[in-house]
């Protein structure tokens, strides 16, 4: 029992700073704090999938969204010069119908939610734990069997995305010189050097004498 | 005792203020994407939470693959956004609008 009242605290601590944070990604002025409220958010969020024992997928979570897509949003929001208060120009006008559209979704969704509640749901044993693996096997069983081709689609989307990222922003500069490597390796000798094939002749001394000043002393 | 209500009331809650945020900061396109990541993560709460309560792993994997196809929009969205400012020097909604859509 009080393992469950221990979890059940963990549970409103954690999504309170969830909701908390969230609330601060959408009001809050400076786009960096923003990005970082929202770093926070998914962390908690991360920490609440802990307690439903999803491990993996929290410490996926963590490792994509903290560690890559939210240092993306970081750059981008730094390299990119914004003018803060002309952002903010719609922000009153927009906000009571922003919170009307807002609060009536939720009151629908928890009027749907509250039918079902009246019959406590508790959530069961963890699944994983059931089948006599972690989850992380549990997992990966479904995801190399059962789910092979959605698994390599996925991987095809990520390339899709790299690729399409990289041809979207790389930007080829005129003054730049760049090295071209398959017209280096495609490159002929002979189209550099001719060899020129000519007859000994013998000039007089005082030519010969101005062609070696240049050149080598002849021994 | 956690039960199955807690978790989507919060996927719900998460849900609407990204819906808010929507609405609100209608002229940054940055926070906007934020939004749609707020959006993905309370659709994946609910996945994850009735994954744990049916005992079926199907939830689980496909939140691995929203995460997946998000991760990629996210690059992508992000790209097309640089290369926005680039073009116009600005990332303000209002101010696009060469398209006349």
């Amino acid at each position: 029992m009080t393992s469950e009242l221990l979890q059940l605290i963990c549970f409103y601590a954690f999504s309170f700073v969830t909701v908390a944070a969230a609330l601060s990604v959408i009001t809050l002025k400076n786009t960096v704090h923003a990005v970082l409220a929202l770093v926070l958010t998914f962390f908690s969020s991360a920490c609440l999938w802990m307690l439903l024992d999803a491990e993996f997928l929290a410490l996926a979570l963590i490792v994509v969204y903290v560690g890559a897509v939210m240092v993306l949003f970081l750059f981008v929001v730094m390299m990119l010069d914004i003018d803060q208060e002309r952002m903010r120009e719609g922000f009153v006008k927009f906000l009571p119908v922003g919170l009307v559209v807002a609060m009536v979704m939720l009151a629908e969704m928890l009027g749907l939610i509250g039918v079902r509640a009246m019959h406590a749901q508790v959530l069961g044993a963890d699944p994983a734990a059931l089948a006599g693996v972690s989850n992380t096997a549990w997992l990966g069983l479904a995801l190399y069997t059962k789910f092979l081709l959605p698994f390599e689609i996925a991987a095809l989307i990520l390339t899709v995305g790299v690729v399409a990222a990289v041809a979207l922003t790389l930007r080829q500069r005129g003054d730049a010189r760049y090295e071209s490597a398959s017209q280096q390796v495609k490159i002929d000798p002979r189209d550099r050097i001719r060899v020129v094939k000519m007859a000994a002749v013998r000039n007089d001394e005082s030519n010969a004498v101005d062609d070696n000043a240049s050149q080598e002393p002849r021994p | 005792m956690i039960s199955l209500a807690h978790y989507i009331v919060l996927g719900a809650v998460l849900f609407c203020i990204a819906v808010a945020g929507l609405f609100i900061n209608r002229k940054n396109v940055i926070v906007l994407l934020m939004s749609i990541e707020l959006m993905l993560l309370a659709v994946n709460m609910n996945f994850v939470a009735f994954s744990r309560f049916l005992g079926d792993v199907s939830g689980q994997v496909f939140v691995f693959f929203i995460l997946t196809v998000a991760a990629a929009e996210a690059a992508i969205g992000l790209a097309i956004l640089v290369l926005l400012f680039r073009n116009r020097s600005t990332i303000n909604i209002a101010d696009i609008d060469s398209m006349k859509g």
